[in-house]
């Protein structure tokens, strides 16, 4: 079992970024459901603002495929 | 590296499932020059030719009653239209025609990459990196044009107190810079982890014990990427029109 020290970090790195994606989960979940806990409220408003919605979800989501990007780039680029 | 990243232990994964987004010559040889006609440039041009199809054959007959393909061609028109009026106001209609081929480009070539053996040209951050930082150079050019030095104002948030305004204004400069990195990588990237986690579940389907499971959730993938094709085109498009807002209007 010998291995180089560099690619063990490499890998332990990889698997810390995935932890990203797990909160990016977490983002987008929260601005779904306070999308859905508002317009079921008000449905009549809610049609007018799904462009809102889109803009706030690829937002949460963007940070999250950054830490997959990370993840990858630790995997296969360094 | 990428033929040590999975050991003797996963007999069913053969192939690498990054190994798709591999980009080769298509008429022999090794070597991918500045104009080599590589399997992208094939694929880039299918969207292109996609497109101008589906607009040229579709309105052709320019029927009052509409065809199935015109009634795409005028669906996916109106859309995006209505898309830009709403956002980003009536004066910036004169804009439309680029936010158009913008999304009707990246929808394309979305949809053109879920096909079996095809190749997803917006999985490459070189091509969704040339559509970012061209989105980035018109807006501000534009924002520059309309606005002169107002355009600054952009960075000054006058509803903020005053004490706070110069260290909004760094915020706000740095998150302009990081738009095209972030508007980029989130259409490549989401494009990518998808078709690599597809490849991921083909490779899982080489086993036999698990096979019909890998399969079914291969199925179930499929039909979410497709969706993901779709919203991220559209994610794109809208962050851009909402850029193009910015710099027609940037008062806080």
């Amino acid at each position: 079992m010998e291995g180089n020290i560099a690619e063990l970090g490499q890998y332990i790195g990889a698997g810390l970024a995935g932890i990203g994606s797990g909160a990016a989960a977490i983002g987008v979940g929260h601005v779904a459901g306070n999308f859905l806990a508002g317009a079921l409220r008000n449905p009549s408003a809610a049609a007018g603002q799904t462009a809102t919605l889109f803009i706030g979800i690829a937002f949460a989501e963007a940070l999250g495929i950054f830490s997959f990007l990370v993840a990858l780039l630790l995997m296969f680029a360094v | 590296m990428a033929t040590e990243a999975h050991g003797e232990e996963a007999p069913g994964l053969v192939f690498h499932p990054l190994d798709q987004f591999i980009v080769k010559p298509l008429f022999g040889g090794e070597h991918v020059g500045l104009f080599t006609i590589t399997n992208v440039t094939l694929w880039l041009a299918l969207a292109v030719a996609a497109i101008a199809a589906l607009f040229v054959l579709g309105t052709r007959g320019r029927a009052i009653v509409p065809s199935r393909t015109q009634s795409i061609a005028e669906v996916l028109y109106g859309f995006t239209y209505k898309m830009v009026e709403d956002v980003a106001g009536k004066d910036a209609i004169k804009f439309f025609p680029y936010i158009f081929t913008l999304f009707m480009f990246i929808l394309a070539s979305n949809f053109l990459g879920l096909l079996p053996m095809s190749f997803a040209t917006t999985s490459h951050f070189a091509v969704t990196g040339v559509l970012a930082l061209a989105v980035f150079f018109t807006v501000t050019i534009i924002g520059f044009v309309k606005n002169g030095a107002g355009f600054l104002s952009l960075f000054w948030v006058s509803s903020a107190p005053m004490a706070l305004r110069p260290i909004l204004a760094i915020i706000e400069l740095i998150s302009y810079f990081v738009r095209p990195v972030s508007h980029s990588i989130r259409l490549g990237g989401n494009i990518m982890a998808g078709h690599a986690v597809i490849k991921v579940f083909a490779g899982f389907a080489g086993l036999a014990a698990i096979s019909p499971i890998a399969v079914l959730s291969i199925t179930a993938i499929y039909g979410l990427e497709v969706l993901v094709a779709g919203v991220q085109a559209y994610v794109f498009t809208i962050l851009t029109v909402v850029y193009l807002k910015d710099a027609l209007h940037p008062a806080h």
